[in-house]
């Protein structure tokens, strides 16, 4: 193992005293004072402040947005031509066996189209994009800018005392805007199922401001131990847990992100990685599907319990893939794949824990209501 | 008050032993939100796994310190698991146990080797 990467935020992360762990070859702060639990709830009820900086931000370059947008395309089984110009989507790198390499977002920014993906994934999505884009669509790996969130009913009150505009953003728009005499781009995104916004600014600027953010009443620094417990409780996905190389989008519940148009009977229908895996999917119906889990008990069911139909006897019929305890649920709460005969919500299922079946039931995701300003 | 490497407290109640979990410990398993207890009445070997504490982090267990019978257990933790995080030494203890042989004790920390071996 190398030597760990530094977000342009490390040493502001090592002055609040978060404690710093390796993360996707970086060194990130997993919690910091507050702990794990009241960064969670102050971010559901106040705002939250992330450093998301690890993650790849990618520009694509093309004669004209439509050449960019319809060359992309070919990665991913999204409507990219029929996005607006300042909205963006959230997307999929599939494979050609149907599965999926990483998700992202991409956002169309009028003569280019803006990609995220995710840290431990992105040095295979930029040699994706490069060896499948390149030489007619340019890719622009941005390496100079910071990356930050700020989430929760709180974050658009406080944003907008420094970008007065942002107050104005849907969910999914995406807008630049002057931050503090510099230029961000800035999306109102997230990944904890509240209001907030995603902001790319320039390395030199971001310590000033999440400074200046931090500053605020409402706002406090956040961990990934919080952003994990956050994430889980909306539904969201986290790649290499809950979606990977072996998971279709439809397997997944992603079918609400494969848009009409590239389905069949579609305008553009398939040319796409894995298309005839995903449209056949789509078509018959997919063997093991992802739920929301809720056990009855306190006991959490981490990645990897196994569950069955059963109190005793028989084989699993799923498997936890990420699972915790909801601090804003109050109680453990999970996500898994379970046999589609299964699926359907409250169905009663049992999680082996420790050597012994407890029960669980299905539930509708996300586990705790999101709150989009729609 | 005597102290194991697996960050167990031991305290001497009468004819009793009374353990529960260092407050470094609390402090390094983050916020607790579940504990299971062992049963009352259970004869228990040094070195056992007998409980279990889950945090926002991870699962942990509690080794049973010394051989003997659970003799009572705290069920208040299971109820406010986030009591371990309040006060660790004192209300949030887990069990207490009749030790067979109260000699093993010996072999535990004192509070000052306790704090030089956490650093």
């Amino acid at each position: 193992m190398g030597e760990l990467h530094r977000t342009p935020l490390f040493d502001l992360h090592v002055a609040l005293g978060a404690k710093m762990v390796p993360f996707a070859g970086y060194d990130m702060p997993v919690q910091y004072g507050l702990g794990v639990m009241k960064e969670h709830l102050h971010t559901r009820t106040a705002a939250g402040l992330f450093d998301v900086s690890h993650m790849g931000q990618v520009i694509l370059h093309g004669d004209t947005y439509e050449d960019v947008a319809k060359a992309f395309e070919r990665l991913v089984p999204m409507d990219v031509l029929g996005l607006p110009e300042g909205r963006q989507r959230y997307g999929l790198f599939t494979n050609d066996a149907g599965g999926i390499d990483d998700d992202l977002m991409f956002a169309n920014s009028g003569d280019h189209l803006f990609v995220v993906v995710n840290a431990a994934c992105k040095e295979a999505d930029i040699d994706r994009m490069k060896a499948a884009l390149e030489p007619e669509i340019s890719v622009e790996v941005v390496t100079d800018r910071a990356l930050i969130a700020l989430q929760g009913p709180q974050a658009a009150t406080a944003l907008a005392r420094i970008a007065p505009s942002v107050a104005d953003m849907k969910f999914m728009d995406v807008a630049t805007v002057d931050m503090m005499g510099t230029e961000a781009w800035v999306s109102r995104s997230g990944y904890t199922g509240e209001d907030g916004y995603e902001i790319s600014i320039a390395a030199n600027h971001a310590t000033a401001l999440c400074q200046a953010l931090l500053d605020m009443d409402e706002v406090e620094a956040i961990g990934l131990g919080a952003r994990d417990s956050l994430r889980l409780e909306a539904g969201l996905c986290l790649y290499g847990n809950d979606i990977d190389a072996t998971t279709s989008p439809v397997e997944a519940g992603l079918i609400w992100a494969l848009q009409k148009t590239r389905r069949a009977g579609g305008d553009r229908e398939g040319g796409f990685p894995g298309a005839t895996r995903i449209l056949g999917d789509l078509a018959e119906g997919v063997a093991r599907k992802r739920v929301g889990l809720v056990p009855s008990g306190r006991a959490p069911m981490r990645a990897g319990t196994q569950i069955f139909a059963a109190p005793e006897g028989g084989d699993p019929i799923g498997e936890v893939t990420s699972g915790g305890f909801g601090p804003t649920f109050e109680g453990p709460v999970a996500m898994g794949y379970v046999g589609a005969s299964y699926a359907m919500a409250d169905t009663e299922l049992y999680g082996e824990v420790r050597g012994k079946r407890m029960p669980v039931k299905v539930a509708k995701m996300p586990l705790v209501p999101a709150n989009f300003k729609r | 008050m005597k102290f194991t490497e697996e960050h167990e407290w031991l305290r001497v109640e009468d004819d009793l032993i009374v353990v529960g979990i260092t407050s470094h410990a609390a402090e390094q398993l983050g916020d607790v939100v579940f504990v299971e207890l062992p049963d009352q009445g259970a004869e228990v070997t040094k070195d056992e796994d007998i409980c279990v504490i889950e945090s926002v982090k991870a699962a942990s267990d509690i080794l049973a310190p010394l051989d003997g019978e659970i003799v009572e257990v705290n069920a208040m933790l299971e109820e406010e698991p986030g009591k371990v995080n309040d006060d660790p030494m004192g209300e949030a203890w887990f069990f207490k146990m009749k030790a067979a042989d109260p000699s093993q004790m010996d072999d535990y920390m004192d509070e000052a080797a306790y704090n030089k071996f956490i650093g």
